[in-house]
């Protein structure tokens, strides 16, 4: 190592000036194929309060389960017209909503396949880096065995997976502090 | 083929070990905010107050968006240019090079960058800090760094500004830049200060990076050879991300 990082700071309340350009909040718009998903959550603040002003930024694997990035080593195929990034800010009530197509599964350290999931970064006013979390889906029969999600403790679990709400949408809220403050990692 | 060559093809085909990645190096002692610094009072409502779990770094983790072109056009870079007619204020020229830990450039990476107008107002709802806004001036723009990792904005300089944190809190002026590596764990936000600043120091944003030597690194140069005679004066920013833990299946890959 020969470089130190540059340290992070806040975005502060203004960000919309430099994230609005390359919002995105409709990842799947020419994808072929998979499992149409929309998302709907709200971001709540220590008191419960909707944050308004935070940007949430969402990375996924395509249907196959491959990310689109020299990165990625995998043998699978890549859908041009799916980059796999979203960016939805938050509205005045905290509220963010974004559609995109269920990833498929990715390979995990030590031989193991990760359940399909969104990392979730958050940015926003009062956070001085921001925060990574994971969504995963309900129904899921591969959650049991993920590695991420087994190192997480298992009254906290429910924190990183969206419900399935009478409208058919995947409802996940991200919460800052409280009882069922998210799950958020150490990267 | 060599031992190793063959060795390495191997590892990187061989589906029960591809997703055993080298991970980026975790941050360095004191060298980034904690969460929670209660002088910067909104910390206090938003940093998680539970333990966060530790992640390994995976596929999910060092792989990240790759913008291009599409994204970015070439008058992105100028915020002076964006309206009918140039906006108030100090034209400045800010460039930098973004490279990682390792002292790798990071090319066609996403920068991102917001501010306030020279009179320390946002074009913003938010805003009401009681000084004009101006109509040349929009104050956001982006650009992606070239094959060299160097990347340059001509800009207006911003000016300091009011906020409510505290009696008489001033905001230093200062850049707001977002940057996307090449994975997710590299992404950064943070913010470019100028040198000789008297409100950096009373900064609680800029305090609470721990480490003197690291929140040395949020304040810019000024950059004699990158000014331009009967134009704009200079400043240099390099930005420095995580590097990659070194392993040798990184050789197959960069």
């Amino acid at each position: 190592m020969s470089l130190l990082s540059t340290p992070s700071q806040t975005v502060g309340p203004f960000l919309s000036i430099g994230f609005s350009a390359l919002a995105v909040d409709a990842l799947a718009a020419e994808h072929p194929g998979g499992e149409r998903v929309l998302i709907h959550g709200r971001l709540l603040d220590g008191d419960g309060k909707g944050a308004s002003e935070g940007v949430i930024e969402v990375w996924q694997a395509n249907v196959h389960g491959r990310y689109a990035s020299p990165e990625d080593p995998q043998n699978k195929p890549i859908d041009r017209a799916f980059r796999g990034f979203g960016r939805v800010l938050t509205n005045a009530d905290g509220e963010f909503r974004f559609s995109t197509v269920k990833p498929g599964r990715v390979p995990g350290p030590g031989g193991t396949s990760q359940a399909p999931h969104l990392a979730v970064t958050v940015f926003m006013r009062g956070l001085l880096k921001q925060l990574l979390t994971r969504m995963y889906f309900p129904e899921e029969a591969a959650n049991e065995a993920d590695p991420v999600l087994k190192r997480v403790p298992a009254d906290r679990r429910h924190t990183l997976i969206a419900r399935r709400g009478a409208d058919d949408a995947l409802h996940w809220n991200i919460v800052l502090q409280g009882e069922d403050e998210t799950v958020f990692f150490d990267f | 083929m060599s031992d190793l060559a063959a060795y390495e093809s191997a590892y990187i085909t061989h589906e029960d070990v591809i997703g055993d990645v080298a991970g980026y190096r975790r941050p360095y002692y004191k060298t980034q905010p904690e969460y929670l610094y209660p002088p910067y009072r909104s910390t206090i409502k938003r940093a998680p107050t539970r333990s966060l779990v530790w992640l390994p770094h995976t596929l999910s983790e060092i792989t990240g968006p790759v913008f291009g072109y599409d994204d970015v056009k070439p008058d992105d870079a100028d915020l002076t240019r964006q309206h009918s007619g140039e906006p108030l204020g100090e034209r400045i020229i800010v460039s930098g090079r973004l490279l990682d830990e390792n002292s790798k450039p990071v090319v066609k990476a996403l920068i991102e960058l917001w501010q306030a107008n020279a009179a320390g107002r946002y074009r913003h709802d938010v805003d009401d800090h009681d000084a004009p806004l101006d109509p040349n001036f929009t104050g956001g723009g982006r650009v992606l760094t070239d094959a060299h990792g160097n990347y340059r904005f001509i800009t207006i300089k911003p000016g300091a500004y009011p906020w409510r944190n505290h009696y008489n809190a001033w905001r230093p002026a200062h850049l707001h830049f977002s940057v996307f590596g090449i994975g997710l764990a590299q992404r950064l936000v943070t913010q470019m200060h100028f040198p000789g600043d008297p409100l950096i120091s009373y900064d609680p944003m800029f305090n609470s990076v721990p480490d003197d030597n690291a929140r040395q690194r949020l304040i810019s140069q000024f950059d004699w050879e990158g000014t331009i005679p009967d134009f704009a004066i200079a400043f240099r920013f390099d930005i420095v991300l995580r590097g990659r833990e070194q392993t040798f299946t990184q050789s197959t890959r960069s």
